[in-house]
C-alpha cells in the first residue's frame, strides 16, 4: 500500500474538523476526494502533508508510520504536495521554484527533471527566467505541479489544480495527471470538477462534514444517486 | 561642484559600510518577520570583537570584521533559537518587548564589560589619503567600501547561488510552502537571524576602521538603519544596500548646507518623506 490511514482525527486549535478518516491509496493509483466546501477536504491534504498542527491516528507511508514526522520530513519519505492556491514562491523566477521542488534531493543533476517539466509544458521554457509571481493564474498552477514533480514523488497530493482555470487549461492539468500516472506515480487528487474528477480516477471518497460518507470505484461513484444528485446535477 | 561631488564621493564610500549594517535587519524581516530592534547591538559587539582583535592579535579592523561575523553568527542564531523562536507566532508586543529587552541587555551588558570607555584603532590606512583630480579619497573609508562591496557580492551569491539561499528565501515568500518541499523553516529562521546578526557585526568591525567603539553606539546607528530598510523597502535586500549608498550620500551631501549637528536631520526628513509618499519603500519589495 502506497498510504493508509487509520482513524485519523485532526483540526485547528480545539475544533475538530476531519474525523475517524480511513483511507488508501495503492501504489500508482489515481485516487479522488469529492466533497462540497468546507467538507474538509484541505484538510485532509494538509494531515497528510504534516502541515496540520493538531492530529490523532496513524497515517502509514509504505508502511511506515509517518504520523510523528515534521512536515519538512515527508517529502524525503515521496510525498509531494500541489496545495490549494498553488503556493508557489512569487519573487522566484518559475526555474528557482522548479528547484525549490528538489530541495530534499539537492543533487546537481536537474537538468532532466527541468527538461521534462519543460517538455510537459514548454509554456514554461519560454517564462523561465520570469518571476512567478507575475506568471497567469494558469501558468502559476503549472509551476506548482512541476515544482511537486520535481521532488520524485511516489505519491502526489493534488488539491484543487483546475480551481479558477479556462476550461481548456483543465484538460491540459488532467493529461498531466494522466501523464503522471504513466509513471507509476500515485495521485490523491481533490477535486470541485467532480465529473472530470472522476474521469481521471479509478477509486474515490465522499466527503462530509469531515467524515467518509461514501467510497467506491469511480464508476459506482459515478452512477450513484447521492453524488449524481449533489455533485453532478443530474 | 567640486565640493558637492566630493561629498557625494564621501558619502557613496561610507554609504558601502550602513548598507551592510541595515542590510542585516532588511534580512531578519523579510525572512522571520520580526522586526529587531536589538539589531544595532550586533554592530556594537562587532566593533568591540574587532577592537580585541585589532589590540590583541595585531589584526586590521577589516580582518577583526571577519570574525566579528562569525560571532555574530553564532551569537545571532543562539539567540533565535532559545529566545526568538518563542515569539515568532506571537503578536508584535511580545516581539516588541523581546527585541527590546535584549537591546537593554546587550547594551548594558557591554557597559559592564567593557566599561565606558571608548575604544578606537590606529592603523597606516588612517594616514593615507589618494588624490583623484581635484578630489581626496581617505584610504580608510575606501578600504570600508571595498569590504561592503564584497560581503554584499558574497550575500548575493549565498542567497541566488546555493541551497541555502534558496530555502532562505523561499521560507521568506511562503513558509508552509516551502516546509511541503523538505525545508526545516525553524532552523532557517535560526540561520536567517545569525546571518542577519552576522552582516551587522561585520558592518561593525568597518566601522571601527574610522569610528571607536563604545557600548551605547548602537543607539546612534539605530535611526539610520531603519531609515536605509525603510528607504530600501522593508524586507528587501538589494533595496537595504541601495538604501545605504543613498543615505551615505544624504548624509554627506547634507553638511554642506545644514552644521554638522543636524546631520541627522536630513535622515530624519527622508525617513519621514518615505514612509508618508512610498511606505512599501523607494524599490518596493520586488528584489527580496
Ligand atoms: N487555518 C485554519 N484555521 C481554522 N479553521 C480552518 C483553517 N482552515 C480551514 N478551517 C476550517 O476548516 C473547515 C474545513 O475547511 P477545508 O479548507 O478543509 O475545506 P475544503 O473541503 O477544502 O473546502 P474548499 O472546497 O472550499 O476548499 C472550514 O470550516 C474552515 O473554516
Ligand atoms: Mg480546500
Amino acid at each position: 500500500m502506497m498510504i493508509e490511514l487509520e482513524n485519523v482525527t485532526g483540526g485547528y486549535g480545539h475544533r475538530t474538523i476531519i474525523e475517524g478518516i480511513d483511507l488508501l491509496v495503492a501504489e500508482g493509483e489515481t485516487v479522488a476526494i469529492l466533497g462540497v466546501n468546507t467538507a474538509g477536504k484541505t484538510t485532509l491534504i494538509r494531515a497528510i502533508s504534516g502541515a496540520l498542527p493538531h492530529q490523532k491516528g496513524h497515517i502509514r507511508f509504505e508502511g511506515r508510520d509517518i504520523s510523528d514526522d515534521p512536515p519538512h520530513a515527508r517529502v524525503s519519505s515521496g510525498l509531494a504536495c500541489v496545495p490549494e492556491g498553488r503556493h508557489i514562491f512569487p519573487q522566484m523566477s518559475v526555474v528557482e521554484n522548479l528547484m525549490v521542488g528538489a530541495y530534499h534531493r539537492r543533487s546537481s543533476a536537474l537538468d532532466e527533471d527541468l527538461e521534462a517539466a519543460f517538455t510537459l509544458f514548454p509554456r514554461l521554457k519560454e517564462r523561465r527566467r520570469q518571476m512567478a509571481g507575475t506568471l497567469s493564474g494558469g501558468e502559476q498552477q503549472m509551476v506548482s505541479f512541476c515544482r511537486a514533480m520535481m521532488a520524485r514523488p511516489k505519491l502526489l497530493l493534488m488539491d484543487e489544480p483546475s480551481h479558477g482555470l479556462a476550461p481548456m487549461m483543465v484538460e491540459e492539468v488532467h493529461s498531466a495527471i494522466n501523464d503522471v500516472n504513466s509513471r507509476g506515480i500515485a495521485v490523491l487528487l481533490v477535486e470541485q470538477n467532480v465529473s472530470s474528477a472522476l474521469r481521471v480516477a479509478s477509486r474515490g471518497y465522499v466527503l462530509d462534514h469531515g467524515r467518509i460518507t461514501l467510497e467506491g470505484t469511480a464508476g459506482e461513484l459515478a452512477d450513484d444517486p447521492f453524488v449524481k444528485k449533489t455533485y453532478l446535477g443530474i | 561642484m567640486t565640493p558637492l561631488v566630493q561629498a557625494i564621493l564621501d558619502g557613496l564610500l561610507v554609504g558601502g559600510v550602513y548598507g551592510v549594517v541595515a542590510v542585516g535587519l532588511s534580512l531578519v524581516f523579510g525572512v522571520l518577520g520580526i522586526v529587531n530592534f536589538a539589531q544595532a547591538e550586533f554592530l556594537m559587539l562587532g566593533m568591540y570583537v574587532a577592537w580585541f582583535a585589532w589590540s590583541f592579535l595585531g589584526l586590521d579592523p577589516m580582518l577583526g570584521a571577519v570574525l566579528a561575523l562569525a560571532a555574530g553568527f553564532m551569537l545571532g542564531y543562539v539567540i533565535q533559537r532559545l529566545l526568538v523562536q518563542r515569539v515568532m507566532s506571537s503578536d508584535h508586543v511580545a516581539q516588541i518587548f523581546l527585541t527590546v529587552g535584549l537591546l537593554a541587555v546587550m547594551e548594558n551588558g557591554a557597559l559592564m564589560i567593557f566599561g565606558p570607555d571608548f575604544r578606537s584603532v590606529q592603523t597606516d590606512a588612517q594616514m593615507i589619503s589618494y588624490r583623484l583630480g581635484p578630489f581626496f579619497i581617505s584610504a580608510v573609508y575606501l578600504k570600508a567600501f571595498v569590504a561592503a562591496v564584497a560581503i554584499s557580492v558574497a550575500l548575493w551569491a549565498l542567497l541566488n547561488r546555493t541551497w541555502l539561499g534558496r530555502a532562505i528565501r523561499a521560507t521568506a515568500q511562503d513558509a508552509p510552502a516551502a516546509q511541503l518541499f523538505g525545508i526545516n523553516t525553524r532552523w532557517i529562521y535560526g540561520i536567517a537571524f545569525g546571518l542577519g546578526a552576522a552582516l551587522t557585526a561585520f558592518g561593525g568591525g568597518i566601522v571601527l576602521s574610522f569610528a571607536p567603539a563604545y557600548p551605547t553606539i548602537g543607539a546612534n546607528y539605530v535611526v539610520l538603519m531603519f531609515t536605509v530598510v525603510v528607504l530600501g523597502g522593508l524586507g528587501s535586500v538589494m533595496g537595504a544596500l541601495l538604501g545605504g549608498l543613498l543615505v551615505g550620500i544624504v548624509q554627506s551631501a547634507s553638511t554642506l548646507v545644514l552644521p554638522i549637528q543636524l546631520q541627522n536631520l536630513a535622515l530624519f526628513v527622508i525617513f519621514i518623506a518615505v514612509l508618508a509618499l512610498r511606505p512599501e519603500g523607494l524599490l518596493g519589495k520586488a528584489a527580496k
